[in-house]
């Protein structure tokens, strides 16, 4: 290395252009998925239903605001959380309130709005951001229905509002599946976003951080933030969670509050501080095997999926339409409504078919494993066209080292899952139950021989702590 | 192909829970399931998920005991030969080989794979494909002399008391395989030792003079020149000993296959080598005489006896052996470490690696234990700092 520049210029250049600390992650798969979105925006989706889902909050218990007939604009409170009823979710649009679905044991699943032609928003006075205080910003938030935007960790859920986090995380790298390309998708949001971490800052003593594939760090305009600590990453999934960028960066203890930011639902935060109203509208990938002409479309959040139906292909069987990616994304039907965390759609092949022999075939070269007892890893770059079979039946642990594989974070999972399994509080805090969420281990539910349903358990595990800590 | 699954599919009701046959309900779906990957999707979670499934990782397994199993047969035959003072060409030996290696397979298997049905039945559960790698093991290390009642007797005892009274695969504490074996040892020792149960046929045929039968490792006690067998000899497995036990080329091959697809574990394999080898020098350095039997170079001891074949097939097992990354160095050293040290010090039990492998599958919860502990010890004093 030649440096010549006095040292206060190199930490400058440090701060500024490069990474303070890079961290290289190397447990991890990146699952060669077919069906990549191409960066274009196909279609603008004006939509007659959306829906709004309490299921998309983990943990919610949602209490009902609205009553079928009611007429409500884009920002309207729809439902609250019942044991917080300052945190409410609103309307994406304007419209009448057209049905109240209720599922087993009448859980609430969703409220469907008939949506007007034209939107019309409620508008809010917008403070200036540099002269409001951190009591105004969390009423704005609240009262708008962004708060919802803002997770906490542990267990993932919305934030309470009572806490003051140790510091915000926001991941500026997607590493899952086919997932949505953040540079493209935020193109145009850059001064909007800026604003949305001036915002942030406020809430917290302990900073904004903002992680980055280290790979595409210098070509991003996702560096040039202001008000911001950064950290760069490269690895293959989940190195992009943000759940694993605390790990790395400042690990949860126990007691210990983060909150955590998707980028696109910073940009909704920004334009309630820019233009005060609440607009949940996103650039949404549409990807996957059965995909026709995956690509990006433009819609809000809860749009419904009748509304994509010309890029689902159906005719070479049945398909599945996921609300996000393959690995935690949420089965949602043809009929279904996308989510509110969901920038991405994957349709995907169901796997309801008999293969004779199938797990005793040499070869079987289409199929896509980690494991070397197939010849995938021969084919690197290869793409393949997955579906969803179980591809074995389900038994306990057997194999216990293919999990740490893919979790980069310094926890023993196989021992967190049992102890979960056996509702051991003590044993799961100690083991890290407050550094992962399901997204966390979504990949070694992937790569599960015994075909465990992996992410079940810890969502489980994750439901106990919070009663538990009520 | 369509036309046998729509056959499948017609008898399929038949089979459902609480329909006539319902009771079979386990058994027809393992049937199915050999034969079909079944049509199951995923349900909430992963919605995709990788290829591999348990069959698929049993079957590497299988595939890597191969080279044992077939070398084993031919040398049954090739001793039996050497001890008649026959003259038997090449395919009359494998024939032989054949010939006793089968009744064995045939008992491990009915009986074992009997027992697997009847108490996946019972349970309502999948029948799990364990027994599929077991069932192939277990033939491997009895004598070939061994007398088939007692080789069932000792399969039933690892399959039901080893395993299913644990709950079935993925629960034993001990390696079923090797169970059945330490039941037969302790049981029956009189078919499990000395010069007479290693080749086939010696109690009954006339036997060349100067053809002992003995394995090396019973004749090591006098040391090394008292070994009737050169190091080649026991390398490429031209020796008596347990059916799959006595190349240790064949088995290499076979840790090639294992650690080359990633199912067994290299770190067990290598810290039971570098174990073996340590006591084995060490041992080395005390010896006082040629003829001591600690002046056994530490190298011999890896390819004598059932080293070879434990570390690579036994120690390896995802159940039994340690789980976490650290605990299986210190695993596989410590099994590595006692084999040696109980073929030196305890002339009584020539074969070590059997009890150094069952010993510390016992132990191996507790290794974890301490290696999970300090995994939560680091979490706790990170939480003091912040």
């Amino acid at each position: 290395m030649y440096n010549f520049a006095p040292s206060f210029v190199n930490n400058l250049l440090l701060n500024k252009y490069i990474m303070l600390d890079h961290i290289r992650l190397k447990k991890g798969l990146n699952i060669p998925l077919k069906g990549e979105a191409f960066q274009k925006i196909t279609k603008t989706v004006v939509s007659d239903v959306i829906a709004v889902k309490p299921t998309d909050f983990v943990g919610l218990i949602p209490k009902v605001l609205v009553s079928e007939g009611d007429s409500v604009e884009a920002g309207t409170p729809i439902f609250a959380d019942k044991k917080r009823p300052e945190i409410v979710f609103c309307s994406p649009c304007s419209g009448v309130v057209d049905a109240i679905v209720r599922g087993e044991k009448r859980k609430l699943m969703e409220i469907r709005i008939k949506a007007d032609a034209c939107t019309k928003y409620i508008r809010y006075d917008v403070p200036k951001v540099e002269s409001v205080n951190k009591g105004e910003i969390i009423n704005l938030l609240l009262k708008s229905g962004l708060w919802a935007c803002i997770k906490q960790r542990p267990y993932g859920i919305v934030a309470n509002p009572e806490v003051t986090p140790k510091s915000i995380f926001i991941s500026g790298m997607n590493t899952a599946p086919l997932a949505a390309d953040l540079d493209f998708v935020l193109e145009k949001e850059f001064e909007i976003l800026q604003v949305g971490i001036n915002v942030l800052a406020k809430l917290t003593k302990g900073g904004v951080h903002l992680s980055l594939d280290a790979s595409n760090y210098a070509s991003t305009d996702l560096h040039k933030f202001n008000n911001i600590i950064y950290h760069s990453f490269s690895g293959p999934h989940p190195a992009g969670n943000v759940g694993v960028q605390i790990n790395h960066i400042s690990p949860i203890n126990k007691g210990e509050v983060v909150w955590t930011v998707d980028l696109h639902l910073l940009v909704a935060i920004g334009k309630l501080f820019v233009n005060g109203v609440y607009d949940m509208s996103r650039i949404v990938a549409i990807t996957g095997p059965r995909a026709i002409n995956p690509s990006y479309i433009k819609c809000v959040s809860g749009m419904s999926m009748n509304d994509i139906s010309e890029y689902v292909d159906n005719e070479k069987g049945d398909v599945r339409i996921i609300s996000g990616d393959i690995l935690s994304g949420e089965d949602v039907g043809s009929e279904g409504f996308l989510g509110f965390n969901n920038n991405q759609i994957t349709i995907l092949p169901e796997g309801n078919y008999y293969e004779m022999f199938g797990w005793v075939k040499p070869f079987r070269l289409k199929k896509f494993s980690i494991s070397r007892t197939y010849f995938s890893w021969l084919t690197q770059k290869k793409k393949y066209e997955m579906d969803t079979n179980t591809n074995g039946g389900e038994r306990a642990f057997v194999v216990s080292d293919v999990y740490s594989k893919v979790l980069p974070m310094d926890i023993y999972p196989v021992y967190l899952f049992k102890a979960i399994m056996a509702e051991n509080i003590d044993k799961m805090e100690q083991l890290g139950i407050y550094e992962i969420i399901e997204e966390d281990v979504a990949l070694c539910e992937f790569v599960c021989p015994s075909k465990i349903n992996i992410q079940s358990i810890v969502k489980k595990g994750i439901d106990m702590m919070i009663r538990e800590m009520e | 192909m369509n036309a046998l699954r729509k056959h499948i599919d017609k008898i399929k009701p038949n089979f459902a829970k609480g329909s006539k046959l319902g009771f079979l309900n386990s058994t027809f779906d393992a049937f199915e399931s050999f034969l079909f990957v079944p049509n199951k999707v995923t349900k909430g979670g992963s919605h995709v998920k990788d290829s591999v499934d348990l069959k698929r990782i049993m079957t590497a397994v299988i595939i890597s005991v191969l080279p044992a199993v077939l070398f084993g047969m031919w040398n049954i035959g090739y001793q039996h030969n050497l001890a008649i003072g026959g003259d038997m060409g090449f395919w009359p030996i494998v024939l032989y080989g054949f010939l006793k290696i089968l009744p064995l397979y045939l008992v491990s298997y009915i009986v074992g794979l009997g027992i697997e049905f009847t108490s996946a039945q019972i349970r309502g559960h999948e029948v799990n494909e364990g027994y599929l790698v077991t069932g192939m093991l277990i033939p491997l290390i009895v004598p070939v002399s061994i007398p088939l009642w007692m080789l069932a007797l000792a399969v039933a005892f690892a399959v039901i008391i080893g395993k299913e009274v644990f709950g079935g695969t993925g629960m034993n504490i001990w390696n079923p395989a090797l169970l059945a074996r330490a039941f037969l040892f302790f049981a029956y020792p009189g078919h499990m030792t000395g010069d007479k149960v290693w080749v086939a046929g010696l109690q009954k045929d006339a036997i060349v003079d100067g053809f002992s039968g003995a394995t090396p490792l019973a004749q090591i006690s006098d040391g090394l020149g008292s070994i009737q067998y050169s190091f080649s000899d026991m390398f490429f497995g031209f020796i008596p000993g347990s059916v799959g036990e006595t190349s240790t080329l064949a088995i290499l091959i076979g840790a090639f296959i294992l650690i080359y697809t990633g199912v067994g574990s290299w770190k067990i394999m290598f810290s039971c080598v570098l174990g073996a080898l340590t006591i084995g020098f060490i041992a080395n350095i005390f010896a006082l005489s040629e003829a001591s039997i600690l002046a056994v170079p530490a190298y011999y001891h890896l390819v004598m006896g059932g080293f070879a074949f434990g570390a690579v097939f036994m120690a390896t097992d995802p159940v039994s052996s340690a789980q976490t990354e650290k605990g299986k160095w210190i695993y596989g050293f410590l099994i590595g470490a006692f084999a040696v040290t109980i073929r030196l010090f305890n002339p009584g039990y020539p074969e070590g690696m059997m009890l150094a492998i069952l010993l510390m599958n016992t132990f191996a919860p507790l290794i974890d234990y301490y290696v999970v502990e300090g995994n939560i010890k680091k979490r706790l004093k990170r939480a003091k700092t912040v």
